[in-house]
């Protein structure tokens, strides 16, 4: 373990939330409910062109006759579309020239999320997009990315500045009908991210988005468009907090990735959104559309690590339509206490010698349900497709459940196909190996259920991997039965 | 009309020859009114996502047949198993044929379920068993208790060993066009006893008139439905055949409900079928149950099996294991769905599930599903699916070793297939199986399998 026992057991004392303080930053926040004026009003705000406007306008008409999917394993109470309020951003002046101009109060935030951006920017080499109450407040670093041509900022300024390329790209993977929370996205969402990688640009550093719902009452609608062009590579990571509050706010975002031919990405979350407290109340609803489109010869990974939300609804996917593609999904989900997710991935292969590989580790404690659905779809001229999967879940306590459902679809022959599927708890005699060892029942079932998810958590970068094996502590603690 | 207005219509004339006072006549007509409301599912339906079932539903189906039709035995002989002394309940049409059946009432009683059904010397059994553990929102099943009338009826008496193996044989005698067949089996097994049951399904063609002759001739949709109760420490092997022809159907309806110390194994060698769709259900009531499922589908052409299999683990110490393989040629598509489901105080289960798939077929495809539903932590489950081809490498050394690629390619399709028939305990069904598989797999291995 990376640090002492002294400082796991100070953490393990403040278990509950760490993130759940709320920042007393002025906000403007637009009346509750959802018409067509309040997403005329949110593309007006954000001085957007037209096609935006009416883009928005097309996608809120389209949601408007759908209805919310009801076959995941969750169960919860449907959130009221029209007793949130669609927009909320911290009041401040729109731009900044330098961190200096940015209220302290923000900065204060950050230092407490452990995002020091002066700090950032002088040492860890990251690139910072932070959202806040889905706006974009502070992008780092950009300059020296700029120098390499990259594009990273916030969506909203993107549409501004480079509307060729978000008129090209945006909503290609996810269309703005593809499902009830994308197209309520599409209507309304405030801000995001937007990364553009030239044609066979390496990305000198790791570039990351952080998210952060602050504003009671109110949804996070970010969406996130990366484009690798030709032979680049980026990887990028996306972490989100919120404050602990008893009523559930929604979080429903878009996340569109594209590798044009020979290009990589590589796309990590930790997702900590505010669980509920441990009698179910409040908590998060994470209902997330991820996907990514793959040409020629490249390749998406996705990498999650979810510990957060008292709902989760995720299906990070790759569409393998170039030759030679491959798709990735490593995940680790924990529930514990309340909460609920049906998480997994879709690998849908249509190019020739596309190849997947699926790792899913779901750890479930408390009196919470833990759900892996994923799909692996070959289709007719997906000549020599290969997919690997493997989905373990561990059960902590007898008030828990884990589920699998695997759907696996092959229409050509030379497909070849590996599932594999295991529920076990952990070992009695594991324990006692570790106890006489002396090495307490605590801190063995966190040593055990590290090596249960070390698969994953190396494929993290390193900032996010230490978070991340803190995190599944953290989330865990009180949960041995 | 609708087909299943027609049903519906039908139960009316269906129930003129019923005795409508009888406890049975309540489950029918509960079960048509449960049928009206739900209707057939269509594919939107999560547990029909990949069986397209509406296709056989034509509305020309009948559950009337306008008369009985005779065979001559040379053209069934080969459905018996022949070899060995057997009990047997022959259905031609869904008709009971006494002449080939050989039922008994002396020791267990191996008979038919209509002259059971209404008779006052069996109503305590029927109140006990009859319609108790069948799922009560499935379309298939609904309709077959509103029908109920025909099919077996096996009760085996306490510490009763059967002395030999029962046979269920349906033959559709191929003399009318568009039946749709209603068979219901209800199977008791009492403390300690022991039996094995073959049931196989069977069409004939060119008997008066012929798929091949009769214009607009619909081919027979069976919509059967076994229930099967074990009490302690009984012991049942179970065994269907579906060998029919390329374009009939079938929707196989089985619940098996397992009390303490029980074993209980089902093989299913899917052979042929226009569509072919098996819903086996077992639960397990009492400790230390034992529960297996076995399959072979070999299939060609066009045709579609669907296997669903549920697993309730609803008591502790118990175990179940599946392991099914299939083979798919020309344009057939396989459908696998298997479901275990560990109730929150079956703790110490261990549950397998697998599932092997052999894609052949230039446009076979396969869809499979194996979902695991787990509630308790001190349980050993797992899982394995695998969708692949026959290894390159072993089919380089049998050439090699002088076999020609037919053969080498029929030799480790065969072994692909053989470790599902080492359960199988009767020695000629195997041999009998082995024949099927070597006359599907299209090659003559040269020895006796």
């Amino acid at each position: 373990m990376a640090y002492t026992e002294e400082e796991l057991k100070k953490e393990l004392e403040q278990q509950e939330y760490q993130y759940g303080f709320t920042t007393d930053i002025e906000s403007e926040t637009f009346p509750i409910g959802l018409n067509e004026d309040i997403v005329r009003s949110i593309s007006k705000k954000k001085n957007e062109p037209e096609w935006m406007t009416n883009w928005r306008l097309d996608a809120y008409a389209a949601w408007k006759e759908m209805d919310e999917p009801k076959w995941a394993n969750i169960h919860y109470k449907k959130p009221d579309f029209q007793a949130i309020s669609y927009f909320s951003a911290p009041k401040t002046n729109n731009k900044y020239k330098s961190l200096d101009e940015v209220d302290p109060e923000l900065i204060k935030t950050f230092n407490k999320l452990g995002i020091s951006i002066d700090e950032q920017k002088k040492l860890s080499g990251v690139a910072v997009d932070i959202v806040m109450d889905s706006v974009s407040v502070a992008t780092t670093f950009r300059e020296t990315l700029a120098k390499d041509g990259i594009i990273f900022c916030s969506i909203s300024e993107a549409i501004k500045e480079y509307p060729d390329l978000v008129k090209k790209y945006i909503g290609k993977v996810i269309p703005k009908k593809d499902n009830y929370y994308a197209a309520l996205n599409s209507a309304v969402f405030s801000d995001g991210s937007f990364c553009y990688i030239p044609k066979g640009v390496k990305c000198p550093m790791e570039l990351s988005t952080y998210f952060r719902i602050n504003q009671a009452g109110t949804g996070q609608f970010e969406r996130t468009l990366v484009i690798a062009d030709e032979g680049s590579y980026v990887s990028y990571l996306e972490g989100c907090t919120a404050p602990s509050r008893d009523e559930n706010q929604l979080h429903a975002a878009v996340v569109e990735l594209i590798a044009h031919d020979n290009a990589e990405i590589k796309y990590s979350t930790v997702q900590n959104w505010y669980p509920g407290n441990k009698h179910g109340k409040g908590g998060v609803f994470n209902f997330v559309t991820k996907r990514g489109l793959c040409h020629n010869n490249s390749k998406i990974s996705w990498t999650q690590v979810e510990t957060g939300s008292a709902v989760t609804w995720k299906y990070p996917s790759c569409i393998l339509k170039g030759d030679n593609s491959i798709g990735e999904f490593y995940s680790i989900a924990v529930t514990n206490n309340y909460q609920q997710a049906d998480t997994g991935t879709k690998m849908i292969h249509l190019g020739k010698n596309t190849k997947s590989t699926i790792i899913s580790k779901g750890i479930s404690a408390g009196k919470s349900q833990n759900s892996y659905r994923g799909l692996v779809q070959i289709g007719k001229n997906a000549e020599n497709a290969r997919n690997f999967s493997q989905c373990d879940s561990l059960l902590m306590g007898n008030n828990c459940g884990a589920h699998t459902f695997p759907y696996i679809e092959a229409k050509n022959k030379s497909a070849q196909i590996e599932h594999e599927a295991t529920t076990s708890k952990i070992g009695e005699d594991q324990i006692f190996y570790c106890n006489q060892r002396g090495i307490d029942v605590e801190k063995a079932i966190a040593l055990i259920v590290n090596g249960f998810s070390k698969e994953v958590l190396n494929k993290l970068p390193m900032e996010f991997a230490v978070e991340a094996q803190k995190l599944l502590e953290i989330s865990l603690e009180g949960s041995v039965g | 009309m609708s087909l299943k207005e027609k049903l519906v219509s039908s139960f009316l004339a269906f129930e003129l020859d019923a005795d409508i006072n009888s406890d049975v006549h309540d489950i029918r007509s509960k079960s048509i009114k449960e049928f009206e409301k739900i209707g057939f599912p269509d594919k939107k339906h999560e547990y029909w996502k990949y069986t397209p079932i509406k296709k056989v539903l034509n509305e020309k189906l009948t559950i009337f047949k306008k008369k009985r039709h005779l065979i001559e035995f040379e053209k069934v002989k080969d459905f018996f198993l022949g070899g060995i002394e057997s009990y047997k309940i022959v259905l031609i049409d869904g008709m009971y044929d006494p002449l080939w059946s050989n039922t008994t009432h002396k020791g267990a009683d191996i008979c038919i379920l209509s002259s059971v059904l209404e008779n006052e010397k069996y109503s305590n059994v029927i109140s006990k068993y009859f319609n108790q553990i069948i799922d009560d929102k499935e379309s298939f099943s609904l309709l077959n208790s509103s029908f109920s009338k025909e099919g077996a009826y096996i009760h085996v008496p306490k510490n009763v060993e059967l002395d030999k193996p029962i046979e269920i044989i349906h033959i559709n005698s191929g003399g009318e066009s568009s039946l749709m067949l209603q068979p219901r089996n209800l199977i008791i097994l009492e403390k300690g006893s022991k039996a094995q049951i073959v049931e196989s399904h069977y069409s004939l063609i060119g008997n008066n008139i012929s798929p091949y002759t009769f214009p607009g001739y619909i081919d027979p949709l069976t919509n059967t439905l076994t229930e099967i109760h074990l009490e302690e420490n009984a012991n049942l092997d179970y065994y269907k055949i579906q060998n029919d022809l390329e374009t009939t159907s079938i929707i196989d309806n089985t619940y098996i409900n397992q009390k303490k110390n029980s074993t209980a194994s089902c093989h299913t060698f899917s052979f042929g079928g226009n569509i072919v769709r098996n819903n086996l259900n077992f639960f397990q009531n009492g400790k230390n149950i034992n529960s297996i499922m076995k399959g072979i589908t070999i299939l060609g052409s066009n045709q579609h099996t669907d296997h669903h299999t549920l697993v309730h683990h609803a008591s502790p110490n118990c175990e179940s294991y599946q392991e099914y393989k299939g083979i798919y040629n020309d344009k057939s598509t396989g459908v696998f769905n298997g479901k275990v489901v560990v109730d929150k105080i079956a703790q110490k289960i261990n549950a397998f599930q697998q599932n092997n798939n052999l894609l052949i077929g230039d446009h076979s495809s396969v869809n499979t599903k194996p979902q695991l539903e787990i509630f308790a932590d001190d349980v050993k489950c797992s899982h394995g699916c695998t969708i692949g081809q026959l290894d390159k490498s072993a089919l380089f050394y049998l050439k090699t070793r002088g076999i020609a690629e037919k053969e080498a390619k029929g030799l480790l399709t065969y072994a692909f297939a053989n470790n599902v028939l080492e359960n199988v305990k009767m020695q000629v069904l195997k041999t009998k199986i082995k024949k099927i598989i070597a006359r599907k797999i299209g090659v003559n291995l040269g020895f006796e399998l």
